[in-house]
């Protein structure tokens, strides 16, 4: 070779052996909302719940930490769960038909969730007998009797299975087909010829051998499984759903057309036609079906009967309701979501005479709801986890670690005004399973997610559990165009029937330009940053009182006179004048609108100096928060980018066609990622595809898929988005005297470094004296590259990151070195340099793109603390790229350490949403309503470590049928775990998890970061926002496979052009 | 009228950056002869008594020679208004190559090999044409197979665009079982009047093999793409020819056979001096580097003002008067004000500009 380059270190076995106590590649957990859940089951007993998705997951969750994860080996859709009771164990039935019992065994003291054996029913040839009457083909239900040890299974052809679940085969000789029932019911009361499929099935709580059968066609029988034959039969309207009550005496069916039915069941042996009472709760117009119905009595007397659907067709169809009905209250809760399923909190056990309903659990499709059904009213229990993180899209997320404890409590109060808790503490959440075993956190990490609708939510993401602390809405302060619609459709709904509005899932935003784009918050002073779509930029400050004043506004022209454009974007949003009230919490005090109104792309702030800088496509702004007055405004734009300008809206016309290929290239390969199509639903996608796809002109098949290549020139488009700011205190002016300076950083490779003089604060004093800030530019990189500017940071003389604002000042980290030279490490998508300062020489570098092909996403520093040594710690640099891996350097080195395989390339939407916590952790959206966290650090490592008392004589052999190992081997949307670096996978697994596996008491090793705060520090999560850039989708356009064959080469403005409004 | 403004080394203290700046005015219809330019210049400058050349800086940055009456014309019409020619010593110069393609280290690489004798050298015009950029190279003949060709691209500039697209395909490979088809990264078309085309070197449906010394095997498009776009300042690919009648002989009778290239930096290696000569490329691993422009802003240091301009000192391998006088004129308030830099002014990757 040319080139006799040793990238790759030789093999130093002292810092391999560091390295593999330093790092560590683990995806821990999940957190949010699972996203497309489709079925539900609880244990009574054990009282855990499970939660099983379309792609195959299964989730387990219990009290707050308690949460168990697995997945199919098929992505089918899970469509129904039974726990065993009391065993820790779970039969799924996918839509596949085929079952798979898990269990959650115990290893080591800590709970993991194991499939232990699968049955794929003996499916015949040939697609006739499919539906044939003794198939198992399709299995519409499954009942567990006796204990758990027998299911019976319901089947497509009305038959009904019965199968050994300790070892999952089939009981040949006790098959239950519709002729055998037919036998028993007499003639004239057979409907029909066929029954139809089995509908429901349900066991007696206290007599085993009793199962009742409810055929679709109406016909309910009660079987007597010891005497094969049936004890009752009931004939009834075409059914939906079945309920049994405790007794055994009343049974309630729910039907198609909107009513339910009530049987008595107690007496007599003909078979009865007519039910005791038959309504149709939501008539007389035509109603939909009742889906599901549940019959639960009470001591007091009254009964619940709680029903999902049976709205009336023509005026509520589209509702999603669910009605809670005891005695002469009805209250029809009005969800924003599907109703997936739903089961109440009650006593199950046999000697009790009531079920006592204590709760009910509604999972929607996008949230799950649980009402308390023993507190007079109903209200709804703020659920501990389950949050959906995106009952409003997610548009940023940035994460805030070691939070000091006084701003902790105050959030926390403040959200505690936010929602009040309610008021009987006894009957909160119901789900209780299981024992947490994770130590409690040593450090407060919270979480920041910036939503489309201006909201900005604070989460605890300390542990394992994702836990809302408090809300933030900056829509108040602004007129947006949709605020009569709310009070209109409140004046109509007070009527019949009696709607009540559950859930906090609302994806509708009133107003696109209140979207959060960028989020900063210093934790010394509890003041923040929220910077928006149409330019706003917010000071904010926390206040534990309610107030009442005005917000000064100010705008800064960013264009700084520049000729010949004009912004044909959104309007800047108009704030409201005069005072306005604010509830205690984070109450603006400052807002900047940056002219043109384009989104926010970089802020920080810097408390300390009271200075908050921001930058949109068309430059950078300073402001002076505390004097209310503008310091610096820079144009970036090149002249010749006339693109930035003109705003999203001026490109839809000229780019419709490439839009729409785009969209179709990404539609079709989120098509195809599935293994097959499973539903009806996709295979009409498909379809509809194919059908665009036709109707597209045919030069696009000419072209194969090529690339140009071609150096960025200065007068690409976009040139000018800024896309990083920075303050540090630093050497920029001469080396013998440092001072405040803020770094900004450019889509074309710019970097500007403007020397601030701030007045220096007296003596103790908090406030600056109010004198004005200066900024001077000191310094104009332009990197060769000209690749984007994705992060900026200064190093002290140690090499090491400097602290946050007041860090070093109140004795929090170690003090910057200030003696030795310091450098600045400036990211691009292409390269990582460190330049020394005051002189701007090139120091260290490494070439990431051109020795490994891929882009920098997103970088931060982060501290990585060794499980071997208490107290050795190394500062690295932590960098996504745009291929999902993550790589890790040192620093100011630029070595390559490791890399992992993180995410898949394909899924941007996570690439651009991934965040980097300040000890080696990250998060990214792995759907719109799930962060999955992963750590990188072999000694930080946030994982569900949890207990769960199961009775089941455990069977040894049993285990040789296991057939995974690691519930987490991959993750729930399939992203694969596969560990890629060398160094740290050829030898043992991470030093933590061995050290868990041999000592009794792993969590307290595994969980406490411990005092690496002091020893390196700094603000690390540099750019973390979800922005999906141009090159996210040219990526992921180039790689989808479909896209081979009918893609052209875009033209770059073309490409770039589209990934705007994609975004 | 054309102006000249003529920052010009004082030749007797050589060492200083600190220049002299004459301004003044010519004809730009009729600039005359260059013997009287010269004359003017050493006159105005008060140099008379010393050997100097004269250079200007071209459009694209490049420092070139003013040494005859033709390319005197053609600075003279290049001014747009202003001409900036820069007077040197001639034994300094000497050090300073003309063209775009000398950077830093090759002027370094350069001064280690004169040690035997820089006075010979002085009369033997025998090495890197001075006036002529290099475009393009064929590299490494002696050490690849015969079916492959490592070609390196120089770009300065942005007048000429790499010019080339690539794309998937399948190559042929032969395994141990026979052959087999694997999927390769080709080139799929070339820019009509790009520097890929221009070189010849490069043609339609040649297989990339390497890109600056990886191999691209098992990467995608996408990578691939990146990757050359990482490179694009110093882009060396390996390729595989589509037309394989035209590759490089090795052996005793290399000269003049490679292939359709006919350019000099290619014809260059067939001398049989190549070896050496390959050496004055600046094509060793770090060399490559693109120096990042460092503009100085007008800060004033705080405590007491600072004494040289800033920037004089801050390249340490950035020597070379040219370099040091255009640093200065960069950190001259008047010029930094001017930013954003025209284009192709000093963002280029030229000598006179490695600030």
């Amino acid at each position: 070779m040319m080139k006799f380059r040793f990238r790759r270190q030789g093999a130093d076995p002292q810092r391999e052996k560091l390295k593999q106590e330093l790092f560590a590649f683990n995806k821990t957990v999940e957190h949010g909302f699972p996203n497309q859940p489709s079925a539900l089951a609880f244990d009574p007993e054990l009282r855990i719940m499970a939660i099983g998705t379309r792609s195959g997951a299964v989730k387990i969750y219990g009290a707050p930490g308690v949460e168990f994860t697995g997945l199919h080996r098929d992505t089918a859709t899970v469509t129904q769960m039974h726990f065993l009771p009391g065993q820790g164990r779970l039969l799924t039935l996918l839509d596949d038909s085929s079952l798979h019992l898990w269990e959650i065994v115990h290893h080591n003291g800590c709970a993991h969730l194991e499939e232990a054996l699968s049955f794929q029913p003996p499916s015949r040839p040939g697609f006739d007998c499919a539906s044939g009457p003794l198939s198992l083909a399709r299995v519409t239900v499954v009942l567990l009797l006796a204990a758990g040890d027998l299911a019976a299974l319901g089947t497509e052809g009305g038959s009904v299975f019965f199968l050994d679940v300790p070892t999952l085969t089939l009981l040949e000789g006790q098959t239950l087909a519709p002729d055998d029932v037919l036998r028993s019911v007499p003639d004239d009361y057979r409907c029909g010829k066929a029954l139809g499929p089995v509908e429901s099935l349900q066991g007696h709580l206290r007599d085993p051998t009793k199962i009742l059968i409810g055929y679709s066609r109406g016909l309910l029988v009660i079987w007597n499984r010891a005497a094969q034959c049936a004890d009752r039969v009931f004939l009834g309207n075409q059914l939906e759903s079945l309920c049994w009550e405790r007794s055994g005496n009343t049974l309630v069916s729910s039907h198609s057309d909107g009513s339910y039915a009530v049987w008595s069941a107690g007496a007599g042996g003909s078979p009865v036609t007519q039910p005791t009472v038959a309504t149709t709760p939501y008539g007389p117009f035509p109603c939909k079906a009742i889906n599901k119905i549940l019959w639960r009595n009470c001591a007091s007397g009254d009964h619940f009967i709680i029903f999902s659907g049976g709205m009336p067709r023509a005026s509520y169809g589209d509702r999603h309701c669910v009605s809670v009905l005891r005695a002469e209250t009805l209250v029809t809760l009005d969800f924003t979501s599907r109703i997936i399923d739903f089961f109440t909190v009650h006593s199950t056990r046999p000697e009790d005479e009531f079920d006592e309903p204590q709760a009910l659990a509604v999972l929607l499709e996008e949230e799950l709801v649980v009402l308390d059904l023993q507190t007079p009213g109903w209200p709804a229990v703020p659920a501990p986890y389950l949050a959906p993180l995106h009952s409003s899209a997610i548009t940023c997320s940035a994460h805030v670690a070691n939070v000091p404890a006084k701003l902790w409590a105050r959030i926390v109060s403040a959200g505690e005004q936010q929602s009040p808790q309610p008021a009987s503490s006894a009957s909160s959440w119901p789900i209780t399973g299981g024992r947490n075993l994770a130590q409690e956190p040593s450090q407060r990490g919270l979480l920041l997610t910036g939503h489309e609708d201006g909201t900005v939510r604070f989460w605890d993401a300390s542990g394992v559990a994702l836990r809302p602390l408090y809300k933030l809405s900056t829509a108040g302060l602004f007129q947006t165009d949709c605020e009569h619609a709310d009070s209109l459709a409140q004046a109509a709904e007070d009527d019949w029937p009696p709607f009540r509005k559950v859930g906090c899932f609302d994806p509708y935003s009133d107003d696109p330009r209140l979207g959060v784009q960028k989020v900063a918050l210093c934790k010394y002073t509890a003041q923040m940053v929220v910077a928006g779509t149409a330019g706003q930029v917010l000071v904010l400050e926390l206040s534990d009182v309610p107030s009442e004043q005005a917000v000064s506004v100010a705008s800064v022209d960013l264009l700084q006179d520049r000729e010949g454009f004009t912004w044909k974007g959104h309007e800047r949003l108009s704030p409201r004048t005069g005072p306005l009230p604010w509830p205690a919490g984070f109450q603006p005090r400052v807002l900047v609108q940056c002219l043109p109104p384009a989104a926010v792309t970089a802020v920080t702030l810097h408390a300390e100096w009271s200075l908050v800088a921001f930058g949109t496509s068309h430059g950078f702004g300073l402001f002076d928060y505390q004097r209310k007055s503008p310091v610096l405004a820079r144009c970036t734009l090149h002249p010749n980018d006339s693109l930035a300008m003109e705003g999203p809206l001026s490109r839809v016309k000229s780019l419709k066609k490439s839009l729409r290929q785009s969209f179709r290239r990404i539609r079709k390969s989120r098509v195809s990622g599935k293994k097959r199509a499973a539903n009806a639903n996709s295979k009409l996608q498909e379809a509809n595809a194919q059908l665009a796809e036709q109707a597209c002109p045919h030069d696009v098949e000419m072209t194969p898929v090529q690339r140009r290549i071609e150096p960025r020139s200065a007068d690409d488009s976009l040139s000018g988005v800024v896309r990083c700011l920075y303050f540090a205190d630093t050497f920029l002016r001469d080396a013998a005297h440092h001072g405040p300076t803020m770094w900004a950083g450019t889509n074309s490779g710019s970097v500007f470094a403007y020397a601030l003089e701030v007045p220096a604060a007296a003596a103790g004093g908090e406030k600056r004296p109010e004198r004005a800030v200066e900024a001077v530019l000191g310094k104009e990189v332009q990197l060769m590259h000209r690749a984007p500017v994705v992060a900026i940071a200064v190093l002290d003389g140690r090499g090491r990151p400097l602290p946050e604002p007041y860090e070093a000042s109140r004795d929090l980290a170690q003090a910057p070195d200030m003696q030795g030279g310091h450098a600045v490490l400036i990211a691009s998508e292409e390269q990582f340099k460190v330049f020394t300062l005051p002189k701007v020489s090139a120091k260290t570098k490494f070439k990431l793109t051109a020795h490994e092909g891929c882009r920098v996403r997103k970088v931060a520093l982060a501290t990585f603390a060794s499980v071997a040594c208490e107290d050795y710690a190394e500062t690295c640099l932590a960098c996504l790229t745009n291929l999902g891996d993550v790589h890790v350097f040192s620093v100011p080195g630029l070595r390559p350490q490791v890399h992992y395989s993180c995410i898949r390339k394909e899924d941007i939407s996570g690439i651009a949403s991934c965040v980097f916590t300040r000890h080696g952790q990250g998060f990214y959206l792995i759907s719109p309503s799930e962060f999955e966290r992963f750590s990188l650090s072999a000694r930080n490592i946030t994982e569900p470590l949890c207990s769960l008392d199961i009775s089941w004589p455990r069977d040894t052999t049993r285990t040789s049928h296991r057939l995974r190992e690691s519930p987490k081997l991959s993750q729930a949307n399939g992203t694969p775990g596969v560990v890629l670096a060398p160094g740290s996978r050829d030898g043992s697994p991470g030093p933590a998890r061995s050290k868990g596996a041999d000592t009794p008491e792993p969590p307290e090793a595994t969980l406490s970061p411990m005092s690496i705060d002091s020893a390196t520090s700094a603000d690390t999560t540099l750019d973390t926002t979800g922005d999906v850039t141009v090159e996210d989708v040219k990526d992921f356009l180039g790689s989808s496979e479909e896209s081979e064959k009918n893609l052209r080469n875009l033209a770059e403005d073309e490409a770039r052009a589209c990934a705007v409004l994609i975004k | 009228m054309s102006h000249c403004s003529v920052p010009a080394c004082d030749p007797r203290e050589p060492a200083q950056f600190g220049a002299e700046f004459r301004r003044f005015s010519l004809d730009r219809q009729k600039p005359g002869k260059f013997e009287d330019f010269y004359n003017l210049v050493v006159h105005t400058h008060h140099i008379s008594n010393t050997d100097v050349t004269i250079g200007y800086a071209d459009v694209h940055g490049d420092l070139l020679p003013i040494n005859n009456d033709d390319n005197f014309c053609k600075a003279v019409s290049s001014a747009n208004p202003l001409l900036r020619v820069f007077i040197q010593k001639r034994e300094e110069a000497e050090h300073c190559s003309f063209g775009a393609g000398g950077s830093l280290s090759r002027r370094r690489k350069a001064l280690a090999l004169r040690e035997d004798g820089p006075r010979r050298r002085a009369h033997l015009h025998i090495g890197l044409p001075h006036d002529f950029r290099p475009v393009s190279s064929i590299i490494d003949v002696d050490i690849l197979p015969e079916t492959h060709r490592r070609v390196r691209l120089y770009r300065h500039g942005c007048q000429k665009p790499l010019g080339f697209y690539i794309r998937d395909g399948t190559s042929v490979r032969v395994a141990p079982q026979g052959l087999e088809k694997v999927p390769g990264i080709f080139i799929s078309r070339m820019v009509p009047g790009g520097l890929a085309e221009s070189t010849g070197l490069l043609a339609v449906d040649d297989e990339v093999l390497e890109v600056n010394g990886i191999e691209v095997a098992g990467k995608t498009l996408d990578q691939v793409t990146d990757m050359m776009i990482a490179n694009s300042h110093n882009l060396i690919v390996t390729v595989k020819p589509a037309n394989q009648r035209n590759n490089v002989v090795r052996g005793s009778r290399a000269s003049g056979s490679s292939g359709r290239s006919s350019d000099s930096a290619a014809s260059r290696h067939s001398l049989p001096a190549a070896p050496a000569l390959l050496h004055l490329q600046p094509d060793d691993a770090d060399s490559d580097d693109e120096p990042d422009v460092v503009l100085e802003g007008v800060l004033e240091p705080r405590p007491a003002p600072r004494p040289p301009p800033p920037g004089s000192q801050a390249r340490v391998n950035g020597a070379g008067p040219a370099h040091r006088l255009l640093s200065s004129l960069r950190a001259d308030p008047r010029h930094s004000l001017a930013l954003p830099l025209p284009p192709g002014a000093v963002e280029e990757h030229g000598p006179a500009v490695t600030l």
